[in-house]
């Protein structure tokens, strides 16, 4: 919602008409409810981030650096010339418009500057003015501007509102990864100490306790332990995690959102659920104890550090292989990123389930199996026995995390499970998923409570699929593979589409799983009593 | 309403409805009202559609002869007011659409009796009541969104902390 600002006789004159001027001349104002909150000077000092400073951004002044201007243009001639994809990407662009509809930021807020297009050319244009020559000559004609603390501004409110979720790039002609745009936008505000709180704060309690919850081993072995007694109380059955055990065949990596927030809490039983009945050799990390990585959205060489944590951990433990939880970023980055920032893991083995002997080829490089892969083989292989009428009374969509199905292609098998452990599955319509999966609304540590509108808006064109399917055939659940969709889509479920809850893959599972020795099931992993068995007691 | 108002304005009613949308397009910028009045497409423009399709159903059930159905109003109402309530709009500009129609109504059915026009417009304030509760009741909502992501973050921690418990069940 728009400040209020009319007074009543100026409400009758009200002029409804937005201002009609071209976008280079449209300064930007930074409006209450689209932005997070301003890092802290502590959390951007512990992991070594330049310009630490107080400032807020909807602040006159932002009490810039001395020299910020230099600041960025040499840190924009560093990055033009370690990555050929930005300089390819500030040249390209015909302006042909296929991206602009596409983002959902821009259909859900109608704000020209979310556009993707748009977004990028926020940064072509200081590219042109200072790193082309037409730039420096023609000036506005060749599009070319100067980079003013108005420009700077605008950079940041709209690189923090972008959430390198890639839709727009299946559409490009050209292929331009708008993401890598707002990559590099937003390592350029970094150096300016120019960072939100709700990345900052987890990357320095990742780096610092290994997880950006920040919990310490000992709370991360207790907030299990609940598990483990929910788990007994619903199958009798009382499972026994591991933790930094050496000599452990495999090391699981998930996000640590799992650990603490519902519903996520729930897929983690099903991990453990899952893994005790197959008997796995495996073992959890206090230390890796986190699979996403908001190092992401900070730099390149955050990413890296952060990440660097997996392979070590799994070279100090001595296990063969990695196996991965549900999550979204995580699995793009251990996909693209991880062999060739921290690998060669030659170390570890090309994994091999113990259970069904198939060899995850796909994972050969990396080393690390998603355990949607990891899940569907055992199923396809006939190991795991399943009730999929516990589900009955769910009838279930899912959702396409951008980075699962963009990033690395991960399409089927989480479908394949699903329709294993549920008699009820209905796609949402075929623009909206897969490939052209609509984001969340939330990614890229956009997740915090203050900018709750922009998540709205932005969640609008996923809630309205879901909508349709809700409507037409009483969808009331919606399935995901990652961490930061549990969190952020129950949010936009519960305004959009009330009725209609949020599950990880794994929850299912865990509630069809026919476990040896199990006592009859009358609750489900929420607790709450199985629909048709609560009179079975 | 006589049934030759009503046929009147039914038979003008996709002109109606045109101007009704151009109204409510006009407060967003205008960059991006080609795009958003491209109604057809109700997954690759789901603002532009539930917007039209709604202000479609309103003005059928406006039209309609017997008593509007307040729930059916309700529930379209909801769609539109759903998703102006989170946008870049004051409470009064996310509301206007539905006062502005009292002007399309009259231009558009010009021959038109002004008692009929008056019994019309009779309904609209009845829709714009309506709309002043949804719109509150959205705005609520997204307060209560907040609290409860917090509420949800903290409450395992303080249990940890065993700074609160749950009682037992039997």
């Amino acid at each position: 919602m728009a400040k209020f600002t009319a007074k009543p006789d100026e409400l009758a004159k009200i002029d409804f008409r937005p201002p009609r001027t071209g976008w280079m001349d449209t300064p930007v104002e930074i409006k209450e409810h689209m932005f997070c909150h301003a890092a802290k000077p502590k959390e951007l000092e512990t992991v070594g981030f330049p310009n630490a400073h107080e400032w807020r951004p909807n602040d006159e002044d932002w009490k810039l650096p001395e020299n910020w201007e230099r600041t960025i243009l040499e840190g924009m001639k560093d990055l033009l010339g370690k990555y050929r994809s930005f300089r390819l990407f500030m040249d390209i662009c015909v302006r042909c418009g296929a991206c602009a509809d596409k983002c959902h930021f821009y259909i859900g807020t109608g704000d020209p500057k979310n556009m993707p297009v748009l977004r990028a050319e926020l940064m072509r244009s200081v590219y042109r003015g200072n790193f082309t020559l037409a730039g420096k000559i023609l000036r506005k004609i060749a599009g070319a501007r100067d980079l003013t603390v108005n420009v700077l501004k605008e950079w940041w409110y709209y690189f923090y509102q972008c959430t390198e979720c890639r839709r727009c790039s299946v559409f490009c002609p050209y292929g331009i990864d708008q993401a890598e745009i707002t990559m590099m936008g937003r390592e350029l505000t970094n150096l300016l100490g120019l960072n939100i709180g709700w990345i900052a704060g987890p990357v320095a309690a990742c780096y610092m306790k290994g997880n950006h919850l920040g919990l310490e081993p000992h709370t991360i072995t207790s907030s299990m332990e609940f598990f483990v007694d929910d788990i007994e109380t619903i199958t009798g059955i009382r499972v026994n995690p591991t933790f930094n055990r050496k000599g452990a065949e495999i090391l699981f990596v998930t996000p640590s959102g799992d650990l603490f927030a519902n519903p996520g809490t729930y897929t983690a039983m099903g991990y453990l659920m899952l893994f005790h009945e197959l008997g796995l050799d495996y073992t959890w990390s206090t230390y890796a104890s986190e699979g996403g990585n908001f190092g992401f959205f900070t730099t390149n060489e955050m990413a890296k550090r952060l990440n660097s944590k997996i392979y070590a951990e799994a070279k100090r433990l001595g296990v063969k292989w990695i196996l991965g939880g549900e999550c979204g970023h995580m699995w793009r980055i251990i996909h693209q990123y991880m062999d060739t920032w921290n690998g060669p893991a030659d170390f570890l083995e090309a994994p091999v389930s113990p259970i069904t002997g198939t060899r995850f080829d796909n994972a050969k490089a990396t080393r690390m199996v998603h355990i949607a892969e990891f899940t569907a083989d055992l199923i396809r292989h006939g190991k795991l026995k399943l009730d999929p009428s516990r589900n009955d009374h769910l009838k279930v969509t899912f959702h396409d995390s951008c980075n699962t199905s963009r990033g690395m292609g991960l399409l089927e098998e989480p479908r394949y499970i699903i329709k294993n452990a549920c008699n009820h599955f209905y796609e949402m319509p075929e623009d909206t998923i897969r490939e052209k999966t609509f984001c969340c609304g939330s990614g890229t540590g956009l997740n915090a409570s203050e900018n709750m509108e922009l998540r709205l808006r932005g969640g609008f064109p996923r809630a309205n699929a879901v909508k349709h399917v809700n409507e037409h055939h009483g969808v009331n659940m919606l399935a995901n593979v990652c961490a930061i969709d549990r969190a952020a889509l129950t949010t936009s479920m519960d305004y959009w589409v009330p009725g209609v809850s949020v599950c990880g893959v794994h929850e299912l599972v865990g509630n069809v799983l026919v476990m040896k020795g199990e006592k009859e099931r009358t609750q489900d992993l929420r607790l709450e009593p199985l629909p048709g068995k609560e009179g079975n007691e | 309403m006589s049934r030759d108002v009503r046929d009147l304005l039914s038979r003008k009613k996709s002109a109606l409805l045109e101007r009704w949308f151009d109204i409510v397009l006009e407060t967003y910028p205008s960059e991006s009202s080609g795009f958003l009045k491209n109604k057809k497409r109700q997954f690759a423009n789901p603002v532009g559609y539930t917007i039209s399709q709604g202000l479609e159903d309103l003005l059928d059930e406006l039209l309609q002869e017997r008593e509007m159905d307040i729930e059916k109003v309700s529930s379209v109402l909801d769609s539109i007011i759903r998703i102006r309530a989170v946008q870049d709009v004051t409470p009064s500009q996310a509301l206007a659409f539905v006062f502005r129609l009292k002007k399309v109504l009259r231009e558009e059915g010009g021959t038109a009796p002004s008692e009929e026009i008056e019994a019309l417009e009779s309904r609209i304030d009845a829709i714009a009541l309506i709309s002043f509760d949804l719109f509150m009741k959205c705005r609520e909502k997204i307060y209560d969104l907040k609290a409860n992501e917090l509420r949800n973050m903290t409450f395992r921690l303080l249990q940890k902390a065993k700074l609160v418990c749950e009682i037992p069940g039997e």
